[in-house]
């Protein structure tokens, strides 16, 4: 069952009554505010706190609040190379993230190694994370950042989150 | 190691806990905190394991590498032009210094870095400043904002926005710009750039100005980051430190003036040092530096050989087609050009054998390139000579007896970048 | 010669004056006078003096002199090179410059691969702790009297030297330490730690722990859990949403 995505809404029949399914509002809800953890380690970060300043303003998207504890954070943006020494503190930290939590693998270095092609960098962070959006860019503009966080939303938009439930509680209680 | 018993403390709070040290019943072990490599305020991938005593530090050991990636061995692999967008991502706060530095190592090693022509010197002094201006401000942006100043953080940022522009407009790229090449620049400059920095450099002194409204002689600032980690010339000078470190402390010693190189001799410019050698006076160092540079850009536009559109056709690279790609035209036209082009894309400039150092005054201090050639277009060693992985050599010392959100000032005094320091 | 390094950089300039070191050549031969037969001068090359030290050993002593006497106060760098295939393998590149008198000089030396071992010259200047650690991670020359010889940018444990030129670029398989840090960081017996495992994420949440009753408290959390699986007739209760 795909999860409705809009919010059907009509005032003048409605009023302030909005009526839609508890998926599309829940996913309304997480993706109008996604709050970015930013695993700056190199170059990238620098663009990411550029899309953080004011010209390319990430807060418009709900995003402005750059959470550096992982408890309190949704989306890991992984920003810059990492290399293996650091690869365990990623590792660390995303598991230390509460659900539901996805990740931005930002620019080449986190996306695919980069062109760092060396005994030290790990060749993507997606060996020891899963990871949502790839931005490619070396480092990609701000405008790339902000047009995976919109493509992020749309992702988010899609979840089917009510069926999930359903269906652990179901097995849970089978089980 | 400085103990405990030797520092005296200034609040009542820190004097009843050094006089409760004496008292058998409170005395703990120390604690170790990790101020770990993902951290909002190390400025990078930086670990520190802190030994406390309740609020004091009594050891720090800073641990790097979390961003090596090889860089001196790839360099090995790799021809001397293929090596340039690695150079951009050292400092990555002010990838055209880099590139300038780098390049004009090269030029050091085949004995072309004294014979550039004019423009291409002028263009690369400005490169090279506005760098300078845009990692100080990116320092300081960060340095404030950790200490509580966030308003500064995004005011230095329009200023950093702008000096993308410039770069965007000069090469195409806002940040990891990769302009430079042995022999010259990648293109000369485009017709409006100058009447674009100069608009730049008038916009900025009076932003430069607001910024330092809202820090200089605040009273919060002041009294977080003066007499704060004061590194006395003779430590400054052991350590190594370089650049607004060093000046800081007092010692004056700035490459642009003592080893000069491109043509820093025919302008006109101040070189701020500081007396005291605390936090304080290196951020009073890193603005004065600002100011100076906008003062070199300002004269490089007015210098500039061939004026804005170059009508007059002057070089701005080297001559020579062994060394730099020849035009377009006259590859596709001429033999020896064509050859020229096929030897320099596949196997690179030949250099010959032999071993240089090159120091080029950075924004973070002096980086250099040492390169040990065998002959060939491949170096046969490339030691980068980072100044942040000096400048952070001093900060067990600078930690001690200090409490611990000192951290955060004295790192951000020090500024240095995970990139260079690891490379 | 006058004991230069108590001195402040004012009078030593004037004192390097006197002692007419104006040009790196001088420092060169005032070396050589010293030093004799270990010190022998390269050709200049693109302006710069390098000279060649016969006994790596030695390396100490004479970077005492250049500091004190001939007033090179600033080490600017300590390079490694790897000359694979010829004999001596190592060569250690000492960068030196004088903050006075504005000169540089460059001493080399060389170690065999199987001795692989100098003096350190962190006595000298203190900034050689850093670059000789490094020169050791990259490429595995040990310092004697060095005050603290390990890893610095790769880990600890790691099991090559990778500026070596038999290390391939791509790296040999290695071992990630076990845990996140080079060491493990020391709980010093605090609170707020993540236990490691547990089939969810209130097992894992930290609480704060006290060492002596942690077991306790431990088993107290499974009979709890074990009273809400009886209650609620799930094998797991309530428990977090968890991603299928």
């Amino acid at each position: 069952m795909q999860a409705q995505s809009e919010i059907g809404y009509n005032s003048k029949i409605e009023g302030d009554v909005v009526i839609t399914t508890v998926d599309a509002a829940l996913n309304w809800f997480r993706k109008n505010s996604v709050w970015p953890m930013p695993m700056g380690l190199a170059c990238c970060a620098i663009e990411l706190m550029a899309v953080g300043a004011s010209r390319f303003d990430i807060s418009r998207f709900g995003s402005e609040v750059m959470r550096f504890s992982p408890r309190q954070a949704d989306c890991m943006i992984v920003a810059g190379t990492v290399t293996y020494k650091m690869a365990l503190s990623v590792k660390r930290i995303w598991d230390q993230m509460p659900e539901p939590r996805w990740c931005i693998a930002m620019g080449a270095c986190a996306s695919t190694g980069g062109m760092y092609r060396s005994y030290a960098v790990l060749q993507g962070v997606d060996r020891i994370i899963p990871v949502d959006i790839y931005v490619s860019g070396c480092p990609p503009r701000p405008e790339a950042l902000l047009d995976a966080l919109m493509k992020l939303q749309n992702k988010i938009s899609k979840t089917p989150v009510v069926e999930n439930l359903t269906i652990m509680n179901l097995k849970k209680a089978a089980a | 190691m400085a103990t405990v018993q030797d520092i005296h403390y200034k609040d009542s709070a820190a004097q009843t806990a050094q006089a409760a040290e004496s008292i058998p019943e409170f005395q703990d072990e120390r604690m170790v905190l990790n101020m770990g490599p993902s951290h909002p305020a190390t400025h990078g991938v930086l670990r520190i394991v802190l030994e406390l005593d309740g609020e004091i530090i009594t050891k720090a050991d800073p641990d790097v590498g979390y961003l090596h990636r090889g860089d001196e061995k790839i360099a090995e692999n790799m021809t001397y032009t293929q090596f340039i967008p690695y150079t951009d991502r050292l400092d990555y706060l002010a990838p055209l210094a880099n590139n300038v530095a780098y390049a004009l190592a090269v030029e050091k090693l085949l004995g072309i870095h004294d014979k550039l022509p004019p423009r291409c010197q002028y263009i690369r002094v400005m490169c090279a400043e506005l760098a300078r201006i845009s990692a100080h401000l990116l320092g300081l942006g960060a340095f404030a904002m950790d200490l509580g100043a966030v308003t500064v953080f995004l005011l230095i940022f329009t200023e950093r926005e702008k000096i993308y522009n410039l770069a965007e407009a000069l090469c195409g790229a806002r940040f990891t710009t990769s302009y430079t090449r042995v022999g010259g620049v990648m293109r000369d400059i485009p017709p409006t750039w100058l009447d674009q920095c100069q608009k730049f450099c008038d916009e900025f002194i009076p932003a430069l100005n607001e910024i330092e409204t809202l820090l200089t002689r605040n009273r919060i600032w002041v009294d977080r980051v003066r007499d704060l980690a004061v590194i006395s010339k003779q430590d400054a000078i052991d350590y190594g430190l370089s650049g607004p470190n060093l000046r800081g402390s007092g010692v004056d010693w700035d490459l642009r003036k003592k080893q000069p190189y491109l043509c820093y001799k025919d302008l006109e410019f101040d070189v701020p040092v500081g007396s005291v050698g605390d936090c304080y006076d290196r951020y009073l160092v890193r603005m004065e530096e600002m100011r100076q540079s906008v003062r070199i850009v300002q004269q490089c536009i007015k210098k500039m050989p061939g004026g804005a559109e170059n009508k007059s056709k002057e070089p701005f690279n080297y001559d020579d087609g062994k060394i730099l790609l020849p035009p377009k035209e006259k590859v596709m036209t001429k033999m020896e050009e064509l050859i020229h082009q096929f030897m320099l894309v596949t196997e690179g400039m030949n250099c010959p054998p032999g071993e240089v150092y090159f120091g080029h005054e950075n924004p973070k201090g002096e980086l250099g390139f040492y390169i040990n050639s065998k002959g060939g277009g491949v170096p046969y060693r490339m030691k980068i000579r980072a100044p942040s992985f000096v400048n952070l050599s001093i900060v067990p010392k600078l930690f001690q007896g200090n409490m611990i959100s000192d951290t955060v000032a004295i790192l951000g005094s020090i500024d240095f970048v995970m990139g260079e320091c690891d490379r | 010669m006058v004991l230069l390094k108590n001195l402040d950089l004012e009078t030593k300039t004037r004192i390097c004056e006197l002692a007419n070191i104006v040009t790196s050549q001088d420092a060169a031969n005032k070396l050589k006078a010293k030093f004799g037969d270990l010190i022998s001068e390269l050709p200049i090359f693109r302006g710069e003096l390098t000279v060649r030290l016969t006994d790596a050993e030695k390396i100490t002593e004479v970077c005492l002199y250049a500091k004190n006497d001939l007033d090179f106060n600033y080490l600017v760098d300590i390079t490694g090179i790897d000359n694979y295939g010829d004999d001596p393998r190592w060569t250690l590149v000492y960068h030196l410059r004088g903050l006075g008198h504005g000169c540089e000089v460059r001493i080399k030396t060389d170690v065999s691969e199987e001795k692989s071992k100098l003096p350190s010259v962190v006595s000298v200047w203190a900034t050689a702790n850093w670059h000789e650690r490094e020169v050791y991670d990259m490429m595995g020359i040990h310092f004697r009297d060095h005050p603290d010889l390990r890893r610095i940018l790769m880990w600890d444990g790691y099991p090559y030297f990778p500026l070596r030129k038999d290390f391939p670029l791509a790296g040999k398989d290695s071992e990630l330490p076990g845990v996140a840090f080079t060491q493990v960081t020391p709980m010093a017996g605090g609170p707020f730690v993540t236990v490691a495992g547990g089939n969810s994420a209130m097992a894992r949440e930290p609480r704060i722990r006290i060492p002596e009753t942690d077991s306790i408290e431990t088993m107290g959390r499974l009979e709890r859990r074990k009273e809400i699986q009886e209650a609620h007739g799930h094998p797991k209760g309530p428990g977090p949403i968890e991603r299928k």
